[in-house]
C-alpha cells in the first residue's frame, strides 16, 4: 500500500499498485482481483486511473517491431511517447498525434483517445491505431482491429481503461523530412479576434492558442495563436541542417518540492500572463524551432505540477460545438475573469470532424475546446460547477482524462451512455460518474 | 562490431547490462534457460531501441554436458562474455536437504567453471576477449546465515582470480564484479536491505561497463563494500563465530 495520485495531485488515495512484465502474471493478477484499473504513467489529471487495486503498465516497456518501410511501430502499452520519439525520429517518422507532454504511455494514449494541436486537420489518435492486444476480464489476450473484434476495438479507444488491460499497440506513424517545426505566432487582442484567426488559418496542420484568462473588458481573452507545420530540409537554418532529424534532449529543470500554497495567486498569475503576452513584441513572428519546445514546452520542467502546492490542482477542459460556440466561450471567459480564480495555463484549440472509430466515452466533438488549470480550493469547485451549467447549456462536455470532480448528472447529460464494460474494470472516476 | 554474450540474460542485472552495452553499439547474444515470449520481446526491444543485432538463445547452466555444443553453436563468437546467472537458494532447506545445497553449488560454481572454462580456452587461443563474472560479497567469508551460497561464490571468486592470472599472458581479461546488495528480484524475497549499501541493477550495469572498458580486475559496485568486507574478513574467528551475521 502506498499513496497514489495522478498529475493534478488530487485526489490522493491509498492503493495497492503492482506491475508485471510477463503476460501470464498479468492474467493471473486480473483474475484474482475483483476490481482493478490499469494505469500508465499517471499523467491524467484526476481519478481516471485510480482504484484500490491498480495494475501499472510501466513494466510493459518493450518495442516489438518497427517497420521503417511502411512507418508502423508496435510496442507494449507502457512505452512512453518519449521513448517512441527517440526510436522513430532518427528514421524520419513522427507521432501522428501527440498531446502537450511526451511523458504519457501509448496505452494511456489509446485509452484516452488523445488529441493534439492537429485535431482539426488530422483527427485524434484513433485514426492511426491499426490494432492492439487487450487482456480482458478472464485474463485472455484478444487481438483487436477494425476487422477483428471490431466492437471491442472501438469501445477501447477512448474507453478509459474500462474494457481491460491494453497490452500492446500497433500504430501508424507520420513521415517527416525534419524534426523541426515552422512556427508562426500571432497576437490577438481579444477572444473575438482570436476566433477569427482560427478561421483564417484553419489550413495549418497545427494550431493552438494560449489565453490570458484574467484580462477583462475589451481585452477579454487576449491571446497568442501558435501555428505550425513540419519544416522541410530547405527551411532549416545552417546549424539545424547539420542534424535535420535531431531527437529531443532529456535535460530538465526540476521543481524539487511542493511549493507553498501562497506562491500561485491572482497577482503572480497576472504578472506571468502580462510578461508572457508582452514577451512577443511584434504582432506576428515566424521561425523554425525543434519539435521539443514546440509540442512539449512544459516537459523541460520536471514535476511542474508541484508549483500548485500540496493541495493540488485540477484541469478543466471542455469542448463545445461551433454553433453558438463563440457566445459560450465569451460567457465562460467572463465568468472566470470575474471570479478571480486565475488559471495559469489556458489553452484553446479547435476539433475537427468527430472520430469515426472511438468509444462513446471519447472526448472530441467538432467545435472549440478550452483547457484551464485551477488550484484546488472550495471557491474553485463552486466556480467549476457553474461552468458545468454553461457547458451543458451549449451542448458541450468535459474531458474525462482531466476530470476529478464533475458529477454523474453532468456526465450523463453530455455523453451518450451506450457503453457497457466488465464490472472488474472500474476507476474511482467511473464509479463516481456511474459509467 | 563487438558482440556481448550474456549468460543469464533474464535477470535484472542481465537486462540492465544488455541495455548498457547495446547503447554502446554492442551486438547481443541473450542466453537464458527459458527462451520464452518475454526473451523474444526483450531481444526485439533492444534491437529496435539501439539499432543493434540481438539474438536469443537457450542456455542451461546446470546442463554442463551441453555447454561445449552450446558455445560451438554460436554463429558469431562474442568478444565479451558476461556471466550473471546465479541461484540464491534456500539456506535453511540446504542444511538438511543436499539436493538444495547441490543445486546452489552447481548453479553458482560448477556452472561457471564449466562454461567459462570452455570460453576461456577459445579466447586464449585467439589471444583476445574479455570475461566478466558476477560473484558476491557472500564469498569473502563464510557466514552462519548463508555459507552454502557463500562457499559457492567463494569458489567462484577463487576460480576467477586464477583464471585471470592464467589468461593475462594471452591478452584475455577477466573481471570479477562484487555487487553487494542489489535491488532485484532475488532480494525482494528477503527483508529490505539498507538503501546506502544497496545498488540498483543500472548501477551494477554501469560498473560492469566500466570494468570492461577500463579492464578492471575486481570491482566493488559500491566502494563502501570494500571497506565493509575488509572489516568482516578481519574479525578474529573466536569473535566471528559468536556473531549472527
Amino acid at each position: 500500500m502506498g499513496k497514489v495520485f495522478n498529475w493534478g495531485v488530487f485526489p490522493r488515495i491509498d492503493a495497492n499498485q503492482i506491475a508485471f512484465s510477463h503476460y501470464a502474471k498479468i492474467a493471473e493478477f486480473v483474475k484474482e482481483n475483483l476490481v482493478i484499473i490499469p494505469r500508465g504513467n499517471g499523467r491524467c489529471y484526476g481519478d481516471s486511473s485510480l482504484q484500490k487495486t491498480i495494475f501499472s503498465t510501466l513494466e510493459l516497456n518493450k518495442f516489438l517491431s518497427f517497420d521503417t518501410e511502411n512507418g508502423m511501430i508496435s510496442c507494449e502499452a507502457g512505452v512512453l511517447l518519449r521513448d517512441i520519439l527517440e526510436v522513430i525520429v532518427p528514421k524520419g517518422f513522427f507521432l501522428p498525434v501527440t498531446p502537450g507532454t511526451k511523458f504519457i504511455t501509448i496505452g494511456g494514449a489509446v485509452a484516452s483517445n488523445i488529441h493534439g494541436k492537429n485535431h482539426h486537420s488530422e483527427g485524434s489518435i484513433s485514426r492511426y491505431i491499426e490494432s492492439f492486444n487487450l487482456l480482458n476480464e478472464t485474463g485472455t489476450i484478444i487481438h483487436c482491429s477494425k476487422n477483428s473484434n471490431p466492437a471491442l476495438f472501438t469501445e477501447t479507444i477512448g474507453g478509459m481503461g474500462l474494457t481491460g488491460v491494453i497490452i500492446s499497440v500497433n500504430l501508424k506513424l507520420k513521415k517527416i523530412e525534419t524534426s523541426y517545426i515552422k512556427q508562426k505566432a500571432i497576437k490577438a487582442k481579444n477572444i473575438y479576434e482570436m476566433l477569427e484567426y482560427f478561421d483564417k488559418f484553419c489550413d495549418y496542420t497545427y494550431s493552438v492558442a494560449w489565453i490570458d484568462c484574467l484580462s477583462k473588458g475589451n481585452s477579454l481573452g487576449r491571446s497568442i495563436l501558435m501555428l505550425g507545420e513540419h519544416a522541410t530540409n530547405k527551411e532549416l537554418n545552417e546549424k539545424q541542417s547539420h542534424q535535420p532529424l535531431a531527437v529531443h534532449s532529456n535535460k530538465q529543470i526540476n521543481v524539487p518540492f511542493m511549493f507553498p500554497n501562497f506562491v500561485l495567486n491572482e497577482l503572480s498569475i497576472k504578472a506571468f500572463n502580462f510578461l508572457y503576452y508582452h514577451k512577443q513584441m511584434q504582432h506576428e513572428v515566424d521561425n523554425v524551432i525543434h519539435y521539443n519546445p514546440y509540442f512539449y514546452p512544459l516537459d523541460a520542467i520536471n514535476n511542474w505540477n508541484r508549483i500548485y502546492g500540496a493541495n493540488g490542482f485540477t484541469q478543466y477542459q471542455f469542448a463545445i460545438p461551433f454553433e453558438n460556440g463563440k457566445e459560450g466561450l465569451v460567457k465562460i471567459l467572463t465568468k472566470i475573469a470575474n471570479s478571480g480564480c486565475g488559471s495559469f495555463l489556458a489553452v484553446l484549440k479547435t476539433f475537427g470532424e468527430n472520430d469515426a472509430v472511438a468509444s462513446p466515452l471519447s472526448f472530441p466533438i467538432k467545435g472549440y475546446t478550452l483547457a484551464l488549470d485551477f488550484k484546488i480550493s472550495k471557491k474553485v469547485f463552486k466556480l467549476l460547477d457553474e461552468l458545468d451549467e454553461i457547458v451543458l447549456a451549449y451542448s458541450g462536455r468535459l474531458y474525462l482524462t482531466k476530470d476529478a470532480r464533475m458529477n454523474s448528472d453532468t456526465f450523463h447529460k453530455s455523453y451518450t451512455t451506450a457503453f457497457s464494460h466488465p464490472a472488474k474494470f472500474q476507476s474511482l472516476q467511473s464509479m463516481r460518474l456511474k459509467i | 562490431m563487438s558482440t556481448l554474450l550474456i549468460l543469464g540474460s533474464s535477470s535484472d542485472v542481465g537486462i540492465a547490462c544488455a541495455h548498457r552495452f547495446a547503447k554502446e553499439g554492442f551486438d547481443l547474444i541473450l542466453a537464458t534457460r527459458n527462451g520464452d515470449e518475454y526473451q523474444r520481446n526483450l531481444a526485439a526491444d533492444l534491437s529496435i531501441r539501439y539499432n543493434v543485432h540481438v539474438v536469443s538463445v537457450q542456455f542451461d547452466a546446470l546442463a554442463t554436458s551441453s555447454h561445449k555444443s552450446f558455445y560451438e553453436s554460436l554463429g558469431v563468437k562474442p568478444n565479451v562474455v558476461l556471466s550473471v546467472f546465479g541461484y540464491l537458494g534456500n539456506h535453511e532447506q540446504a542444511l538438511s536437504d543436499f539436493t538444495q545445497a547441490n543445486l546452489i553449488i552447481a548453479s553458482n560454481f560448477v556452472g561457471n567453471v564449466s562454461i567459462l572454462g570452455i570460453i576461456a580456452n577459445d579466447m586464449e587461443s585467439k589471444r583476445e576477449g574479455t570475461i566478466i563474472c558476477v560473484s558476491s560479497v557472500a564469498g569473502e567469508r563464510g557466514r552462519k546465515s548463508n555459507y552454502i551460497y557463500g562457499s559457492s561464490k567463494a569458489g567462484l571468486t577463487a576460480f576467477l582470480s586464477g583464471l585471470r592470472a592464467r589468461l593475462a599472458a594471452s591478452n584475455v581479461h577477466v573481471a570479477t564484479i562484487i555487487p553487494g546488495f542489489i535491488k532485484t528480484k532475488m532480494v525482494e524475497l528477503l527483508p529490505e536491505t539498507p538503501k546506502p549499501i544497496t545498488a540498483s541493477a543500472a548501477q551494477v550495469a554501469d560498473a560492469i561497463w566500466l570494468a570492461n572498458k577500463a579492464k578492471k580486475d575486481v570491482v566493488y559496485v559500491l566502494p563502501i563494500w570494500r571497506l565493509i568486507m575488509f572489516i568482516i574478513r578481519n574479525i578474529p574467528e573466536r569473535i566471528f563465530k559468536k556473531t549472527n551475521l
